[in-house]
C-alpha cells in the first residue's frame, strides 16, 4: 500500500532534506538518484538584492516533488506559528514540518510549545508534521490537537546516531498502528534506516547522512534500497529471534548418525 | 526613520511594507514579511504601514532539513 501523508499519496519512503549539499546540482542528483519525492524546505533572512532564494526555488520546482517546509530554529510558539504563515504563502502549500527546539546542543523539540504551535496550526487550516520525542503522551496530545502524522526523532539532528531508542520506537509504532510514523533525524547509515522500516515505520527522513557523504548521490541510492529492503521485510514478517540454535538443515537422515551411538 | 530589517538597524522611508521590498529590490522575488512578529500576507502590505521601531522580517526558499 502506498505511503499517504493527509490523503496524498507519496510513492517514496525517502523523504530528503535540501539542506549542506556541496552545490546545487548534487543536491539534485541526489533527490533524482535517491527516488524522493518529498524534500524539506525553510524560510530564511533574504538580504536585499541578494536574492539567494530566488534560484534555490527554481530548483526545486524542477525537480517537481512535494514541498515540506520547516519552521527550523524556532524556540517558541509564536515564532513557529509566523514562521509556518510565512512558509505557507512562499512554498503554496498547507504542509508543514513543525519543530520548536528546547535545546541548541540537542536541538530536541520543546513539546510543550510544540502541541500548542500544532493546535494553532491545525485550526487555521496546516497539515502538521510535528518533529517530537518518542514519547506516548505527547503522541497523543499532537494527534489530539489535530496532527496525521508523527514524526519521532531517532537522535538528535545531524548525530547519525541511528535509533537511540529503539524499545520507545517499537512501542510508538505498536500503539498508533494506523497513524503514518516517520523517523525524523538522527539516522546515519542505510542500516539504521532499514532497521527502522523493518520495525514498521512509514518512512525515513534524513539530511546529513546524504549530504555529508563523500558522494551523496550514490549514498541517496543506498538509502533508497536500504528502506525498500526494510519494507518488504516488515511486510514480508520477520522471524522472532531466540535464543538457542534450531539446525535449518533437516536432523533425520544425517550420515554416520547412529542413535546407538547418541 | 530607524527600522529593524531582518534583525538589523536600517534607515528606510518607506511608508508601507510593499514600498520597503520595492524600495529593497525585492519587487518580482519570491518573499515572505512578518511585521514585529506577525505575518503580513502579500496582499496585505500595501496597506501595513511601518513605523519607527518596527521590526519586519523578509523571508524567502532556502535549503532546510
Amino acid at each position: 500500500m502506498m505511503l499517504e501523508f493527509y490523503g496524498i499519496g507519496i510513492s517514496s519512503r525517502l523523504l530528503i532534506g535540501t539542506a549542506l549539499y556541496p552545490s546545487p546540482q548534487i543536491l539534485s542528483d541526489a533527490v533524482v538518484a535517491s527516488g524522493s519525492k518529498l524534500v524539506t524546505v525553510s524560510v530564511r533572512r533574504e538580504a536585499a538584492r541578494a536574492r539567494a532564494g530566488q534560484g534555490f526555488w527554481e530548483l526545486i520546482k524542477q525537480l517537481d516533488v512535494h514541498v515540506l517546509p520547516n519552521t527550523a530554529g524556532c524556540k517558541t510558539v509564536k515564532e513557529a506559528v509566523t514562521t509556518a504563515q510565512m512558509a505557507r504563502e512562499l512554498f503554496e502549500t498547507d504542509w508543514i514540518k513543525l519543530e520548536v527546539i528546547a535545546n541548541d546542543d540537542t536541538l530536541q523539540p520543546e513539546v510543550f510549545g510544540l502541541v500548542e504551535a500544532a493546535r494553532i496550526l491545525n485550526e487555521d487550516g496546516f497539515k502538521v508534521f510535528p518533529y517530537m520525542t518518542e514519547d506516548l503522551g505527547v503522541a497523543e496530545k499532537l494527534v489530539g490537537a489535530g496532527c496525521e502524522v508523527l514524526m519521532p526523532w531517532g537522535a538528535p539532528i545531524g548525530s547519525g546516531q541511528g535509533l537511540a531508542n529503539p524499545s520507545a520506537m517499537k512501542t510508538m509504532r505498536a500503539y498508533f498502528p494506523d497513524i503514518p510514523l516517520v523517523v525524523d533525524a538522527g539516522i546515519g547509515a542505510p542500516s539504521h534506516a532499514a532497521f527502522a522500516m523493518e520495525m514498521g515505520y512509514d518512512a525515513i527522513l534524513l539530511n546529513t547522512a546524504i549530504a555529508k557523504a563523500g558522494d551523496p548521490v550514490k549514498m541517496g541510492r543506498a538509502f533508497a534500497q536500504a528502506i525498500d529492503a526494510g519494507r518488504l521485510a516488515y511486510e514480508s514478517g520477520l522471524m522472532e529471534p531466540r535464543d538457542m540454535a534450531s539446525p535449518s538443515t533437516p536432523v533425520a537422515g544425517t550420515p554416520f548418525f547412529n542413535i546407538d551411538s547418541a | 526613520m530607524k527600522i529593524l530589517l531582518n534583525g538589523e538597524l536600517t534607515q528606510t522611508r518607506a511608508k508601507t511594507l510593499a514600498e520597503l521590498c520595492t524600495n529593497l529590490g525585492h519587487g518580482l522575488d519570491k518573499i515572505a514579511t512578518a511585521r514585529n512578529g506577525d505575518f503580513v500576507p502579500v496582499t496585505e502590505r500595501a496597506k501595513t504601514l511601518i513605523s519607527e521601531d518596527d521590526q519586519i522580517e523578509i523571508v524567502a526558499p532556502r535549503q532546510g532539513g
